[in-house]
């Protein structure tokens, strides 16, 4: 594998965690939104602002290193997409604002008022974003992005059936993932009925979302040639993996198999990802700039890869221990108060 | 809508230069401008937040002080939301890379952004071991808790160094060559990152972002000793924000003489806007305030001879005007001397406290009694951010016609997506409210502690009831 494809893989992987560890915390968001009123909701949105709390600012980081190694490793390609999907880029950037300020405002304001307020404001946008963002990924992969500034259609370009399918799908699989997630999460806490909550939660988002899989199919078949014929050739065995993990997810779910589903479900979307990347390679925007040409020369893809060798290194360790202190319920809150103190100081061991 | 224009980012303004309308080059540069610098003020309290949350846990632990302990967790709350809200903000400036700049990316993306790869690794550590210091109080053991604090300061050096170091490049581009196309060929990482311009920005930018979290967190306890609360844990939350901010004062003042020589060498017309100089020559004297009409000085105090004495220390120093280089390559003059003279003058007079507050700790080991005393602290808070503010103002607009220095001219950089005023109205907008709230938010934290309360998170949003079952 030469230079450009390797940092397309490196591409492609921040994009896959972002796509499954984001897409977790937005579709947190989601069940948030349609958790009821102040009581009924109480307990689902505990749970939700629980699960998000402490992970959600690593997980949106896996968006920023993608933009960056794409504007430093495929300038050409990232000058093209954000000058095109300027309105669909612009409405997720305020998106990604009003997600992460509402849900850090929810936690410190002491009126109920403003935690309904922020509350909406969270719950909206973590819907918002993911919709345009998946949108403007429907116009990459339906080749609507020519080479230039600003060369494509402002509106055209994403207002399509393909881009629409795929916002959408971006909404239901995060709010599947989320459930499948705050099942786990639920058991974790030894919470049977937010438990049995989630589960339902979660066989309904999996089965809209496997819907919602076969209409995109039907729609990429008319309105993106290229990558339909890249999904069911090479890209084939993945688009099948990904079918066999969500359809195995459902069957633990209904059995009552929360870890396992979690890890499976994570599979389902991860593979239609990189199933994604397989069928429209060697292009980056099919089919007018392939990797090889709009790569970036040798010396900044040599600096990327040490980049990459770097945070593998030291984002690898520091992230497993966030998640493992955090699924050994060692970054709690207890009941305590936000973010877990209580306003005595803590004595010193 | 079509968009009208479909000009290959690689080609170079030879070829038939498609202008954006000069409205969307103007929107284009207020968004950034406004984005930026909202942005500025939340990344110097994430660089340096954290390293004063440290001191006062190091404190409180070592020195058993309750206190200390106590503010150390109250200012971790405050970094929880000051740092959510720097990262989105962040983010959209990465978006604002390509929405607004295509053409700066499009070109050179290759060289400027290696920097920003490595900023994307500190942030990357930056996030996750905040996380885990404000998760951590309760169930990490104190040291582990401490310690998983480090990381965040150690991010935030890096941090700087990368992102100053992209700006840096833009004034003295370097680490590629170019085509005869135009285009860049090859790259040289190393070049890139340490160009001449990354060494006294980056201690530049660093300092600065220690003096504005020193002076913006201790302003808000001299307020609340000028309004009575004479306790340990007010003055001890203003001595500790106000020592950092007292010790990077001077330092920053000598290395922004540094920096203001080698802007003279490096850029000559920005240093010309600086110091007001329209023609070339020695004797030339220190202009505070004032503008330039026609060419000549109106209003101001010009002090005879000053700035060619600060420059080369002698009288006879030539300093090169803007008639140096052809008026299409000139800055926008006034606004630079001015944000010039406001950087340079409130830096310099926020030395004021600072001298006062060390010479009442050497002599009595005790803040300074006089409400005179607190109320300059107060003030010198917002002034902090009101000098860094103008000290970037300094730069970019100086840099002015370029984007990149002698290079890429920003009206080349700009995208051709139509209605960017449409964006700036509604950017602005969001802006005003998102920072009115984090104010408003933050605030309002404030006075439930004064308060005293402790029912934070007893709400029926909050965590408290899924944890407690």
């Amino acid at each position: 594998m030469n230079a450009p494809d390797v940092v397309a893989v490196v591409l492609w992987a921040g994009l896959t965690l972002y796509a499954v560890l984001g897409g977790a915390d937005f579709g947190g968001g989601f069940w948030d939104l349609i958790a009821g009123g102040d009581e009924r909701g109480r307990r689902p949105r505990g749970l939700i602002d629980h699960a998000i709390g402490p992970v959600w600012e690593a997980n949106h980081t896996w968006l920023i290193f993608d933009l960056v190694i794409l504007w430093t490793a495929f300038p050409l390609a990232f000058a093209s997409v954000m000058s095109t999907l300027f309105v669909p880029l612009t409405l997720a950037a305020f998106g990604i604002v009003l997600r992460g300020s509402g849900f850090a405002f929810r936690r410190v304001v002491g009126r109920v008022a403003g935690q309904r307020l922020f509350g909406a404001i969270f719950a909206v946008s973590s819907i918002v974003t993911p919709f345009f963002l998946g949108a403007c990924l429907g116009a990459i992969a339906s080749g609507r992005v020519p080479v230039g500034n600003a060369a494509g259609e402002m509106w055209a370009s994403w207002l399509t059936p393909t881009s629409l399918v795929t916002g959408a799908l971006a909404v239901v699989g995060s709010a599947y993932l989320a459930a499948v997630f705050l099942v786990a999460d639920a058991r974790r806490r030894g919470d049977a009925e937010l438990e049995a909550y989630f589960r339902r939660r979660a066989l309904a988002a999996g089965l809209i979302t496997g819907a919602m899989a076969l209409v995109g199919i039907a729609v990429l078949h008319a309105d993106a040639a290229y990558l339909y014929e890249g999904l069911t050739s090479r890209g084939l065995p993945l688009v099948l993996l990904s079918v066999a993990c969500g359809a195995l997810t459902l069957l633990l779910l209904a059995r009552g198999s929360a870890q396992r589903a979690r890890v499976l479900a994570a599979g389902a979307v991860a593979a239609v990802v990189v199933g994604w990347g397989v069928a429209q390679h060697p292009y980056l925007l099919p089919t007018t700039l392939t990797i090889a040409s709009g790569a970036a020369p040798a010396g900044t893809l040599t600096a990327l890869i040490a980049v990459t060798i770097a945070a593998v290194a030291l984002i690898g360790p520091s992230l497993g221990l966030l998640f493992v202190l955090d699924q050994r319920s060692r970054l709690e809150a207890e009941g305590e108060g936000f973010l877990g103190m209580s306003e005595a100081p803590p004595p010193g061991r | 809508m079509l968009a009208p224009h479909a000009v290959g980012l690689a080609t170079t303004s030879l070829a038939a230069p498609a202008v954006a309308a000069a409205a969307d080059l103007l929107a284009a540069r207020s968004q950034m401008a406004i984005t930026l610098g909202f942005h500025i003020v939340l990344a110097c309290l994430g660089v340096a937040f954290p390293a004063l949350m440290l001191i006062a846990e190091w404190r409180g632990r070592r020195g058993h002080d309750p206190d200390a302990l106590l503010l150390a967790q109250r200012w971790s709350k405050v970094v929880a939301v000051t740092f959510a809200v720097g990262a989105v903000s962040g983010t959209v400036l990465s978006f604002e890379m390509g929405l607004l700049w295509p053409g700066l990316i499009g070109r050179f993306g290759s060289a400027f952004g290696i920097p920003f790869a490595l900023e994307g690794i500190a942030f990357f550590l930056e996030a996750i071991f905040v996380a885990i210091y404000l998760y951590g109080w309760r169930r990490l053991g104190w040291r582990a808790h401490l310690l998983s604090g480090v990381p965040i300061a150690l991010a935030g050096l890096v941090g700087t160094f990368s992102v100053v170091t992209a700006n840096a490049w833009m004034n003295e581009p370097a680490g590629f060559t170019l085509g005869a196309d135009g285009q860049v060929t090859s790259v040289q990482p190393l070049g890139v990152l340490f160009n001449d311009a990354t060494g006294y920005e980056v201690v530049h930018m660093f300092l600065a972002a220690y003096m504005v979290t020193g002076f913006l967190v201790a302003s808000v306890y001299a307020v609340s000793l000028l309004r009575g609360h004479r306790d340990h844990y007010t003055r001890l939350g203003f001595a500790l924000a106000f020592s950092v901010a007292v010790i990077a004062t001077p330092l920053q003042i000598a290395v922004g003489d540094v920096a203001a020589r080698a802007v003279r060498d490096q850029q000559p017309a920005k240093f010309a806007a600086m110091e007001l100089i329209s023609v070339t020559g020695s004797h030339q004297p220190e202009t505070i305030g004032g503008v330039l009409a026609n060419g000549r000085v109106v209003g101001g105090v010009a002090i005879p001879d000053v700035a060619s004495l600060l420059s080369g220390f002698s009288p006879d120093t030539v300093i090169a005007g803007l008639n140096a280089v052809p008026p299409d390559q000139r800055p926008p003059a006034d606004v630079v001397h001015l944000a010039w003279n406001a950087m340079v003058g409130i830096g310099t007079l926020l030395l004021i406290p600072a001298v006062w507050f060390v010479l009442a700790w050497w002599r009595r080991r005790e803040l300074p009694s006089s409400a005179w005393f607190l109320r300059l602290a107060g003030v010198a808070g917002l002034a902090a951010v009101v000098a860094m503010e103008a000290g970037w103002v300094v730069t970019e607009v100086g840099r002015q016609p370029w984007l990149v220095y002698g290079l890429l001219r920003t009206s080349d950089a700009v995208t051709h997506a139509p209605g960017i005023v449409v964006s700036l109205v509604l950017t602005t907008a969001l802006y005003l409210v998102l920072g009115a709230t984090t104010v408003v938010v933050i605030s309002g934290m404030a006075r439930r502690w004064q308060r005293g309360s402790v029912a934070d998170g007893d709400v029926p949003y909050g965590p408290r009831e899924a944890a407690a079952r």
